[in-house]
């Protein structure tokens, strides 16, 4: 096991994943990239069309599966390409991460950001702080699967 | 003229005081238009706000026209971003005086009997203000 | 089981400089479903596409991944390439490895491990992909403009000229909207109507064009292709046939009311036509005017109308029809600025606003084009315009500049000089905005030639005293207070949206600002289209503007509507949602998120203990849906899903990319 998977050695490593809507979010990624930006390789992003689109499940699912980290981005409210896709996000989300928290996680691992396809510093500085603070908070003991774990690890 | 680069603390001063921000004002002058006292004061109200944005502090320290100013509100009403001038020249009234002399009696000074029935601030001021 | 292909592209060393790419392969190798794998220096590149064409020939692939560029860049490209070798394009995957990896990580040892999960993401979702079909839709070949201004009648020409067919919907009884009401124009100064009223007969007459005045829209069904439409048309009380135009029913008509056309400040009858250059030429009754309508007795215009036109017996008549677009151009209003106590607008007769004073210069307008105070019918020898009276003002009016003031002031200032040589022009202005070809050189002819006196400042009062208005301002340049006697005073009014915006707003299926005016897709890469697809927007609905600009939007509207009725099918999004009735338990939480009104309910029939039993269930209208998923969320049995992003496939890519855990 190398030493950025082994949760005791100082150079463990979080695996954050970040769904993005395709409009503004995954749009300011690809601007970071373009702009030759950097941020932590532990953020892996997956493109959802809206986060809208964004079933609590989704965030659910990675956490048993083993992200020490969820982070959804979407438009700015006001400029969600479907019209209103990222108020009902907003709500949603913000009514799951209460959720979240009141089932004994740690809220700090799920974070909700607006980031518009101008703003490749903004998503940069976004991955960045996300990564350090779950760095810090640790891996994600609370909600991983472990029979998930024994299947990855036999493979 | 050298444009003041440092804060002031008058202007910092009259901002918590008033809560106005001179930076909302885009100079279309109509407080002066409409004040009624305009004929006796050294700088126009607009100008007042100009200096205020500037940070030209020692020359509004010497400007009689917040002490000319009537309170009468009408300049608040009339602005267009929604600005309420009156209040900031009573800002820098209680700024000038605070820095002109220090305070005649503190809290401290006061019994709680007189304390109880002393009137509001803004009177306070009014008095002070009137008694020059 | 599915047959995936796996390409990484070098993107010379954009991709190859950070991700390693032999150890990408090899690891791709051992991913499920994966029978082929290769790398190639520039996939996207004539080459590189026929690489993955013959390798899906080769080996029989039927999932396509490739580790390029973002999707946004050339998914459209490989989609292309892999249905050009009998695969659907939507089996294709991208996998982000540049913009998203290789160049926002330096280290290569971060970099490989990352590109390498992201690959297995993609083929992960791959082998979920379905073959997506785009709906089509057939589109009706016929636009439909709301709105008769400058701005509808311009974008009805340029459809009409391309060969499509196109209706015109104006509310008022005639055509030419607000430009109508002007007597010239700036910057050069053309008479408005000598301009306008070739293009209102030219509209009128083109084969391609019909105008339905004096006819509101009701009801807008439907979407972009396919627009079903009812308009009311008016009952107007004179037979459009019969009607030659001769004008002797207002002539003869007794009953008087304000001219909407001359903003109240003259009169008209009640058969009348807004102005003498109207089109179409043929009068209506007003009823609320109209003393037969009121009191049952006069019908003197029935016993003059040589031809017998006038019939009171007409009805308000509804016409249903469908378009394959809509251009709404409604216009503006003026701000009504009454609520300003210190300018006393409404309580003198020589308060005006722009557009009143404009009146006065025109021949035809309430004092036969002589510049008059409408007090005393004396020329005006001093003159006070007022600028953003109720613009750029949080407090009591609205946030944003008219855009038009600055330059109609001067315009009125110099027409003002040329009428009556001696009067003397005072503008207080907070900024003066002359962007625009030719402006900054027109208003500056207007201080230096023409005598305009520029006082940057405001006006805090005015006092009407004897047989003149004393106007007190402030100069804040030279900080002096000023008061001028005036005889007339002018308020450069703000332009508004118009009052029932919001309401055409909702009819049309389209949203404004805060301010009420409709909001463009995009303020700068969309600015005629709206968010509704086959709805653009054009003129001084959306903001305030001048003529040249709403011309131009106009046109350019008009050439997205001649791009959409060009085509005979259009191609809908393929990645919408889907519902399964079966499951559908007919809460229609997805019907109230749908922000594209592509849910519906339906009624369905079902077996049921050897009966039959009807139920409520959604069905989804693939051409509407855009397919942002919201639905997909609400669902209570989870029973809607979104082809292109199921559910499980977001949920394939979540363990594939947790999978170093």
């Amino acid at each position: 096991m190398s030493a950025a998977l082994n949760e005791t050695s100082a150079d463990w490593e979080p695996l954050v994943v970040a769904f993005c809507c395709n409009w503004c979010s995954y749009a300011g990624g690809d601007l970071a990239g373009t702009s030759r930006m950097s941020y932590p390789a532990n953020v892996k992003v997956i493109r959802v069309p809206c986060c809208g689109r964004m079933n609590p499940m989704f965030v659910l699912r990675a956490f048993q599966r083993g992200a020490d980290g969820v982070l959804v981005a979407g438009c700015h409210p006001g400029d969600c390409h479907y019209s209103t896709g990222n108020y009902h996000g907003r709500r949603r989300l913000s009514a799951f991460k209460r959720l979240f928290e009141f089932a004994g996680f740690e809220p700090e691992r799920f974070e909700v950001r607006w980031i518009s396809s101008s703003e490749g510093d903004k998503f940069a500085e976004e991955m960045e702080t996300m990564t350090a603070k779950i760095k810090a908070l640790g891996p994600n003991r609370k909600m991983r699967d472990a029979r998930w774990q024994s299947v990855t690890q036999s493979k | 003229m050298i444009i003041a680069t440092g804060k002031s603390s008058l202007i910092d001063e009259m901002k918590v005081q008033s809560g106005q921000n001179p930076a909302e004002c885009y100079q279309c002058a109509k407080c002066s238009a409409a004040c009624p006292v305009t004929a006796a004061m050294d700088l126009l109200p607009h100008q007042v706000i100009r200096y205020l944005q500037l940070g030209l502090e020692e020359d509004l320290l010497k400007s009689k026209t917040p002490w000319i100013c009537a309170s009468c509100f009408t300049c608040a009403a009339r602005c267009p971003r929604d600005l309420d001038l009156a209040r900031m020249m009573e800002g820098i009234r209680l700024s000038m005086l605070r820095r002109r002399e220090g305070n005649k009696f503190g809290p401290a000074d006061l019994t709680p009997e007189q304390l109880e029935k002393l009137p509001q601030q803004a009177l306070v001021s009014g008095f002070r203000k009137y008694n020059k | 089981m599915p047959r995936i292909g796996i390409f990484i592209c070098h993107c010379g060393s954009n991709i190859a400089g950070t991700v390693d790419i032999e150890k990408s392969i090899e690891a791709a190798r051992g991913f499920p479903g994966v029978v082929h794998v290769d790398e190639y220096r520039y996939l996207c590149s004539e080459l590189g596409q026929d690489l993955i064409k013959k390798a899906i020939e080769e080996h029989n692939l039927d999932r396509v991944v490739v580790g390029t560029c973002s999707p946004r860049m050339h998914e459209v490209t490989f989609r292309k390439a892999v249905t050009e070798a009998g695969l659907n394009p939507y089996l294709l995957e991208v996998a982000n490895i540049r913009e998203h990896c290789s160049w926002v990580h330096k280290d290569i040892e971060k970099a490989t491990p990352k590109a390498i999960a992201l690959l297995r993401a993609a083929a992960a979702k791959a082998a979920l992909n379905d073959p997506l079909v785009a709906p089509s839709v057939e589109v009706e070949k016929r636009a439909l403009v709301i709105g008769g201004g400058i701005a509808g009648i311009q974008a009805a020409l340029d459809i009409a000229e391309a060969g499509y067919i196109v209706d015109v919907v104006e509310r008022e009884p005639s055509i030419g909207g607000r430009m109508a009401q002007l007597e010239k124009t700036f910057p050069t100064l053309d008479c408005s109507a000598c301009i306008l009223t070739p293009k209102m007969v030219e509209v009128a007459q083109h084969p391609n064009v019909s105008l339905l005045t004096y006819s509101e829209v009701e009801e807008v069904k439907g979407f972009v292709g396919q627009f079903d439409v009812k308009i009311k048309q008016k009952a107007r009380y004179v037979d459009p046939v019969k009607c030659t135009g001769c004008g002797i029913c207002y002539e003869k008509c007794p009953a008087k009311t304000p001219s909407e056309f001359e903003m109240g400040l003259a009169k008209r009858k009640a058969i009348y036509v807004p102005f003498p250059q109207a089109v179409p030429n043929i009068p209506v009754i007003d009823r609320d005017a109209c003393l037969y309508f009121r009191k049952g007795r006069c019908q003197i215009c029935a016993q003059e109308c040589p031809p017998q036109a006038i019939d009171y017996e007409q009805q308000d008549q509804i016409i249903e029809r469908r378009y394959g677009a809509i251009i709404v151009a409604t216009g503006f209003d003026q701000m009504n600025p009454s609520h300003y106590g210190e300018y006393g607008y409404g309580q003198h007769p020589d308060i005006l606003t722009g557009l009143e004073f404009e009146r006065l210069f025109n021949a035809s307008g309430p004092t036969g084009g002589k510049v008059v105070r409408l007090s005393d019918g004396k020329p005006p020898k001093k003159v006070v315009f007022i600028q953003c009276v109720g613009s750029r003002d949080k407090a009591r009016g609205m946030n944003y500049c008219s855009k038009i003031c600055c330059m109609y002031t001067a315009k009125q200032a110099i027409l003002l000089k040329e009428k009556v040589p001696d009067a003397k022009s005072y503008v207080f202005y907070i900024d003066v905005r002359t962007a625009g070809k030719g402006y900054e050189e027109f208003q500056r002819r207007a201080a230096e030639e023409y005598d305009v006196a520029y006082l940057r400042g405001q006006v805090g009062k005015i006092f009407p005293e004897s047989d003149h208005l004393m106007v007190h301002g402030v100069d804040s340049l030279s900080g002096k207070t000023i008061e001028i006697k005036a005889d007339m005073v002018v308020l450069a009014v703000a332009s508004v949206a118009r009052a029932d915006a919001p309401e055409v707003g909702r009819l049309v299926g389209i949203n404004s600002d805060s301010y009420n005016f409709f909001n463009e897709a995009h303020p700068k890469l969309k600015p005629v289209e709206t968010h509704t697809a086959g709805i653009f927007i054009a003129g001084a609905c959306q903001a305030p503007k001048d003529i040249p600009e709403t011309v131009a939007q106009a046109s350019a509207a008009a050439v997205k509507v001649v791009g959409l009725l060009s085509k005979d099918m259009l191609q809908g999004e393929a990645c919408t949602a889907e519902v399964n009735q079966a499951e559908c338990s007919g809460c229609l939480y997805c019907e109230a998120v749908c922000p594209y009104s592509a849910i519906s309910p339906v009624e369905i029939e079902e077996r049921y203990h050897g009966g039959t039993l009807k139920r409520t269930v959604v069905e989804v209208n693939p051409t509407l849906c855009h397919g942002c998923g919201s639905c997909t969320v609400v669902c209570r049995s989870g029973t809607i899903n979104l082809k292109g992003f199921s559910n499980e496939q977001i949920l394939a890519e979540v363990d594939a990319i947790c999978l170093q855990r």
